[in-house]
């Protein structure tokens, strides 16, 4: 039996039926997305004091994923363009190009910033024991500054025992007096060889940069990972579209392979404008 | 921008209509460069210091959504599309609202550090 309302419109709707089904798919992204930024937004007001971190995402490689992202939304709906006027050949390298975008975006998130992340390590301080890290958290200056203190030591595990952390520090906790460590840096500085030792019994908690650091970090893996998710499902549905059998469907119907690539464009360009909100609010802000 | 018409079958038609789309295409480059300026400015606003953090949120999220709202009138064709499309999204952001006010009144139970 065959699919009704594929390619042409139904009278009583005025759309095809593909068309009503994502849009009421992204209705319920929608809802998925908006339930985690509220999350993201209640966690972030209910913060204490120096407990939501800035400046700890990579902002070049961020702007750079967020460019590839926007140039696979023009190429796909340049793609379902070169369809309406027929021309595959165009078609076939836009969407190489938008496939190419997405696994770009993947490896550079999955290979590049979440490992760099998970080899970072930090040191919550507990809050009796803060003076006693003063030369590495520079709280008196920032008090007087009324700005929020500092109460995480950063930087890589250099090495540990019983009693203490050893750990390289980061440049803001290397010289935390500098005015110029107020505010994150453009370009990630890089780890110092000045290393801290840490009385194991002066920490809250350590851990590395994982969901359970922090609910900063909890709540970049949660958005960040399901949103690498859609990203992962658009590029599978693209390469399927890419592929030799869809070259069959438009020799057989150009319009309903266009119609297609309008649903999984639609879907791509939901997950990108995802992206446009998920950027700042991690790693600017 | 309109969604482009569905295609001719008469080949003088069709002429039109490809050259109708190809205004389009141009119209997807103008946005897709306008996207990426838009991304520089908010990562550039982002080192200006507005004198709160409340302030540059709010200033970062404005410039978001101007880019996010040309994505879905652009890209997404919702700047004319047809009226079911748009009663379904009513109804998303009524039922998007009821989730953030949820979680708002949810807030209220758990009084930590407020």
């Amino acid at each position: 039996m065959e699919i009704p309302y594929t390619i042409s419109t139904r009278p009583d709707t005025g759309l095809w039926n593909a068309k009503i089904g994502i849009w009421l798919f992204l209705a319920s992204e929608v809802m998925l997305f908006g339930g985690l930024f509220s999350a993201y937004i209640f966690l972030r007001i209910d913060a204490a004091p120096g407990t939501w971190p800035h400046g700890l995402l990579n902002v070049p490689v961020g702007t750079m994923n967020t460019a590839i992202l926007i140039l696979s939304s023009v190429t796909v709906v340049l793609a379902w363009a070169s369809l309406k006027m027929r021309r595959y050949r165009a078609y076939w390298w836009y969407m190489l190009a938008t496939i190419s975008c997405g696994v770009i975006f993947l490896t550079v998130k999955l290979a590049y910033e979440w490992p760099q992340k998970f080899e970072h390590f930090g040191v919550y301080i507990k809050p009796d024991a803060l003076g006693k890290y003063e030369k590495y958290l520079g709280n008196e200056r920032r008090a007087e500054k009324g700005m929020e203190p500092r109460i995480e030591i950063t930087g890589h595990l250099h090495s540990q025992n019983a009693k203490e952390y050893e750990v390289a520090l980061d440049p803001v906790n290397a010289d935390p007096d500098n005015p110029a460590m107020d505010r994150p840096h453009f370009f990630p500085l890089p780890v110092t060889d000045k290393i801290a030792t840490i009385d194991k019994e002066d920490v809250e908690r350590a851990t590395m940069f994982l969901p359970t650091h922090s609910a900063y970090f909890a709540s970049y893996f949660t958005i960040t990972g399901l949103h690498g998710m859609h990203v992962l499902g658009g590029v599978l549905v693209f390469i399927y579209m890419w592929l030799p059998v869809s070259k069959k469907l438009y020799q057989r119907n150009p319009e309903h392979l266009a119609n297609r690539v309008e649903v999984s464009g639609l879907f791509w360009h939901f997950v990108d404008l995802i992206w446009i909100f998920v950027f700042p609010l991690f790693y600017l802000l | 921008m309109n969604n482009p018409p569905d295609i001719s079958q008469d080949s003088k038609e069709y002429e039109e209509y490809a050259h109708g789309v190809q205004k389009h295409v141009r119209g997807y480059l103008m946005v897709g460069a306008l996207l990426l300026t838009f991304t520089a400015i908010t990562v550039a606003l982002s080192y200006v210091d507005f004198g709160t953090r409340k302030a540059n949120i709010g200033i970062a999220m404005l410039v978001a959504t101007l880019k996010a709202g040309a994505v879905a009138a652009v890209f997404m064709h919702l700047a004319a599309e047809k009226r079911l499309i748009y009663r379904i999204l009513i109804f998303t952001g009524f039922f998007v609202l009821g989730l953030f006010w949820l979680t708002f009144m949810a807030w209220y139970d758990y009084p930590i550090f407020r």
